[in-house]
Parts: C-alpha cells; structure tokens; sequence
C-alpha cells in the first residue's frame, strides 16, 4: 500500500456541510470522500492505494483535478484498488457533482 | 480426548450419553450431594462435518429438551471440522438448517434452560456457528483447535501468500487457531483446566453462573483481542462517534 | 427501472427508500475503518463495506443496512459486524417499527478470521433479540454476491427472506465445494446448476425464501412493504410452534429430496415440471405458477 497527499493553495470555491461518498473499493475502482473543511483555504487530497509506484501519474491526474475545480477548504480522501487514471478522474468529478447537487 | 473419557471427566455422577453417526445425545447427572440436577447432553464427535442431518438431529434434541424437560440446562459438546461440503446439503439448504439449530437453541434460552458449549477438540467456523457460538457461554480445552479455516486453504481465496499468513497466525490473535487467541478476543468465556476433577467444578460453576445477554464483544475489549467491535456498537447505539481504547 | 442487482449499497439505499430519507450512523466522514487489513496490504473502505442508519418506507422511519458486494464481497469483518450489531441494538432501544437489511455478502472475512466468525455469531444473537423485543427483520438478497457463508444462516433467522431470482442463498460457495470435493461434486462453472442449487427460485420452492421480487429496486421496494405488512399478522419472536412446524418441514425436506441429485429433480417431484420453463418465468408468473406447489408455511 502507499499513502499520497497533495495540498493546493490558490481554490475559490467552498463546499456544502454535508461530506459525500462516491465509489466502491473494489478491483479497478476506488472511493473519495469529500468534505468541507477549515484549511485556510486550501483543498487537500490523501490517497491510499494498492498499486504502489504511480505517484507521478497521481500527482498529473490531481493537479488537473484542481484545475478544472479548484476548490477551496475542501478535503478529499481516497481508497484505492487500482483505479485507472481516467475513472479516478471521474469519480473525483462526480464526488464534486454530487457535493453540488447537494447544496441546491 | 475421546468423548467418553471427557464424559466421565465432566460427569463423576454418571451420564447415559450415546453415539450415532458421531452424534452425541443423552443425560448426565450433576451436582453434589446437597444439590445435584439433570442436564441434556447435545453435541458432535469425531471431527464430524456438520450437514443437513446432524444439525437437525441436535436440533431435534433442543426442542424435545425444551417440550419435555423445561428449564432443564444443556451442554453442547463441540468436535467438528466445519461444514459439510456438499452439493447435496446446498441444494437442501444446510443454511436453513443450521439456522434453525441457532433458533432452537436461543429458543431454549429465552425459556429459561442455560446453554453451555464446550470446544473439547476442532471447531471450524461453520460447523460451529450455531452450536457453540449460540451457547451462553462457550468454553474450551487447552488442545483444542478453533478456527475459521485452515491456511492453504484461505491463502488460495484470499490470495494472501501463504507465508504471509502463517507467520501472522503466530501471533496475531485474529489469524491464530488455539482457544487463547478466542479468549482474547471475547468469543471463548474460559479455558478449562483439564487435570483431576476440575472439569466436573469448572462444569458446575458455569452452570451456576447468571446469564447475560451477549456480552461478547465487551469482554473482547476488556481482555484486548478485539478493540473495535464494543466501541462500534456503542458508537452506533448512541449516535455518536467511536471512542477507541 | 433500475436493476437492484447492478446498482450499489448506497444506490440501493436511496432508490429503495423515500427519496432522501436515508439518515446514515457512523457515516464514512468517521473514517471507521478496518484494523485488521493493513497487515495484509488489503485497502480499507470508509464505512467497512456497509452502511447503516435508518430510512423512510411510505413515511414511516425502519431501520436498514446495506452490505456492499464490490468490497471484499460484503465479508464481515470486525467493524462491519460490529455496525450490524449496534444496528439491531438501537432498533430495540428506538422502538424500530422493522429492520430490512439489504445483504449481499460472502460471510466471514477472511481476511480478519477468528474476529469475522466471532462478529457474525454476534449479529446473529443481536437479531434474534430485535425479534425477540417485538421487531420484524426483513432480509432482501439480490445482488451479484448472494448470500453466503454465516450470513446464509443469519439470513434463514430473519421473518421473512425476500429474493429476486438473481439472488442466491446458501452455506458454502460452488467453488470451496468445487477446490475440496472435485468437479464431479459441484461444477462451479454450470452456472445453470448453480442458480437451480441457490437462487430465488430453488429457495422460494423449498420454503426458504418467503417472497420472490423482479429484479428492480420498485419491486424490492414493494417487497419489503409487503413483507413488513404481512409480519403485523402474528408473533415476531421465536415460539415453539414455529419452530416445531420448521422442525417438521425440514424433516420432511430432507426424507423426500434427500436422496435425489438434483433440484430439478425436487421440482418436478413437487409438481413444478420442466425446470427449463420453471427457469424463463419472469418473477409474478413464476410465482403464480409456484403458488399450488411450493413448500414452507403459508
């Protein structure tokens, strides 16, 4: 196993209260957890994951995450089973879209 | 041991205790002099795999104990090595029948006859579940072997290297097979002393023990083996997080 | 229409109920998580693989779970177990009006053993006492993992046991038979005879399972209701009559079919003939065509 953590400073965009949880860590999937968070305004990423060596891809898949996101206060928490890096992609996105359908 | 030196051990004042199709049933006196009692004796020898028809053979022995007997104590006596491994006890629902041995035997509580279980040589996981793991309180000899499944096996579906496993089942209480380690964690009450004629008090003072309610993971917490499961329960009860040891 | 099959724990969870009703204890934020799987470099999940909490059914709150087949095949570890006991605990202390419990599990964890058996015992004794305080337990299976192992018997000490005909039930997996008795024994790959041995269908004829359902979260849904309803009809609890009439069906199970090799066999014997046509029936005809010969009290 192999834990890896990530902080982004510069997000603008807070969260609902409530924490959400999207996918099933099963072969080839993962969960993230979300929540809102006080983290002067910086967005925080762990992840722990079976398939040990891939930190540069993580580090490329979370950093265009916070790009398209960037969100603020927020704290991100993953399981991981081998996810490609396409469907961590999308469960980062629907955790956020759940997040947002939440607080309408 | 061999079930009738046990019998002897634990019954100094005679017990009518029978085998069929390593089946074990009959009744044995208890007690001493100012009060003894008669108990049922239920239980499994000869490592016997539990299938269809010994489970409803012990269950059959509950509720006849609790129509014609009431309030009459029973010992289930534990030698398995699990679960019969059978299309035929699948296709007849073996589930159904253990589960219905587990509602006799809680059954039987509720109706006031105390239920002990005494692992005096193998208990695997599913031959066990519903004898053993449903007494009030569930005991073991020293030798005895109590685990959930033997480790090739389990290294096979797990797909945990073997080595990985055997050397955690040195240790580790959870992986480990002998009673000691189900002491700990909660799911053996105590460890019978074998020698002289400590079966036959061991006997009587768990008989005369009030009975709670399942207390299990309570006494795993206390005694260090299973940490978790108490401080979850209660977490869940109450509504509030967990408050880890 | 969803397939309850396809669909997640927590997807189930809130299609099932009344939309949004779903109040979940010791969510995953509490990160509750395994002690045991670290050492065997196995991933952890959030909520250990089950969720619990409490829900509305037509307005009126229960008390559910819901195992998640995709981690570790819904085993019971420590926490998982331990989830499900103060579940059916606070259900006694809330004065629940029923438990429904979605499961979809292989039985014990492996992976957390003797701490695995010990927590399923303990589920089984904390839902025999809901039963035994007055509130009815309803298991519905229908995932892809069924309902194995010691969840098999707990699954048998609930009310009533709802299954779709993808669902199964039973003790030991065709694959442990298979690895310790040959091929010969079981074929774990005739999936045929696999779902004529454990699904639904075999086990709403037998008796076993009380209430067939569609493959849709609305027909569980229904289901459940249903389920719920029938048990304000008598005693929760166990009672010697009941268990009496078990006895004897089992009894009477076991000399008539204990002989025959397969449950087709079993099928044509109770008057349900052509297992192949017993097999395309879709859940209502299936169940009216049953309805003359299946076995297991009314």
């Amino acid at each position: 196993m192999e834990t890896l953590n990530y902080r982004y400073e510069n997000g603008t965009r807070t969260l609902a209260k409530n924490p959400q949880i999207v996918g099933v860590v099963g072969s080839g999937n993962l969960e993230v957890l979300i929540e809102s968070a006080p983290l002067d305004g910086a967005c925080t990423i762990e992840i722990k994951t079976a398939a040990v060596g891939f930190g540069a891809i993580w580090e490329a898949v979370m950093h265009d995450f916070h790009e398209r996101w960037l969100l603020a206060d927020a704290r991100i928490s993953i399981n991981d089973m081998g996810a490609t890096p396409a469907v961590v992609s999308l469960r980062l996105d629907q955790a956020v879209q759940t997040m947002l359908e939440d607080a309408r | 041991m061999q079930w009738p030196t046990l019998a002897n051990a634990l019954f100094p004042r005679g017990h009518t205790i029978t085998e069929r199709d390593d089946f074990l049933s009959g009744e044995a006196q208890v007690g001493d002099d100012v009060a003894s009692a008669t108990i049922a004796i239920i239980g499994t020898t000869g490592h016997a795999p539990i299938g269809v028809e010994i489970a409803l053979a012990q269950a059959t022995a509950i509720l006849n104990t609790v129509r014609d007997h009431p309030g009459r104590a029973i010992l289930i006596l534990v030698d398995t090595q699990g679960q019969r491994l059978r299309h035929r006890d699948e296709m007849l629902g073996i589930n159904s029948y253990m589960a219905h041995l587990g509602k006799c035997v809680e059954l039987a509580r509720r109706r006031g006859h105390k239920i002990l279980a005494l692992v005096y040589d193998q208990a695997l996981s599913g031959g066990f579940i519903t004898s053993g793991l449903m007494a009030d309180a569930c005991y073991a000899l020293p030798d005895a072997t109590i685990r959930v499944m033997g480790l090739p096996a389990m290294a096979r579906i797990t797909k945990v290297p073997e080595e990985l496993l055997t050397e955690l089942a040195k240790s580790n209480p959870v992986f480990a097979p002998g009673p000691e380690n189900y002491l700990r964690m909660g799911g053996v009450r105590a460890i019978w002393d074998q020698a002289g004629g400590a079966l036959a008090t061991q006997l009587i003072e768990a008989l005369n023990e009030p009975t709670a309610g399942d207390d299990r993971s309570a006494l795993g917490l206390a005694r260090g083996g299973r940490l978790l499961a108490q401080p979850v329960i209660a977490a869940v009860v109450a509504g509030g997080h967990v408050l880890a040891a | 229409m969803s397939s309850y099959l396809e669909l997640s724990a927590r997807e189930r969870l809130q299609q099932l109920f009344d939309p949004g009703s779903f109040e979940e204890f010791l969510p995953p934020s509490e990160r509750v998580v395994s002690p045991h799987l670290a050492q065997l470099n196995a991933p952890v999940a959030f909520d250990d693989g089950v969720a619990v909490g409490r829900a509305r059914l037509n307005g009126e709150f229960v008390y559910t779970a819901a195992q998640e087949g995709g981690f570790m095949g819904g085993a019971v570890g420590e926490v998982h177990g331990a989830k499900l006991v103060g579940l059916l605990q606070r259900a006694v202390l809330d004065n629940a009006p029923a438990v429904v419990l979605l499961l979809e599990t292989g039985g014990v964890r492996l992976h957390e053993a003797n701490a695995g058996l010990i927590a399923v015992s303990e589920v089984m004794r904390a839902l025999l006492d809901a039963r035994a305080a007055g509130i009815p337990v309803i298991v519905l299976i229908g995932g892809s993992n069924g309902a194995f192992g010691g969840m098999g018997i707990v699954a048998r000490c609930a009310n009533v046991v709802v299954m779709s005909e993808e669902g199964r039930l039973a003790m030991s997996g065709p694959e442990v038979i298979e690895t310790a008795n040959g091929v010969e024994e079981f074929d774990a790959r005739d999936r045929a005879l696999v779902w004529r041995t454990t699904g639904g269908k075999h086990r709403y004829l037998l008796g076993d399972c009380q209430m067939m359902s569609a493959d849709s979260v609305a027909a569980f849904r229904q289901a459940a209701l249903d389920a719920i309803a029938a048990c304000a009809g008598g005693p929760v609890e166990l009672t010697l009559e009941a268990l009496e009439r078990e006895q004897q069906l089992l009894a009477e199970r076991l000399a008539r079919f204990g002989a025959m090799a397969d449950p087709a066999d079993i099928w044509n014997s109770i008057g349900m003939a052509d297992a192949q046509r017993v097999s395309m029936l879709d859940a209502d005809a299936f169940v009216a065509a049953a309805a003359a010969h299946r076995l297991g009290a009314p």
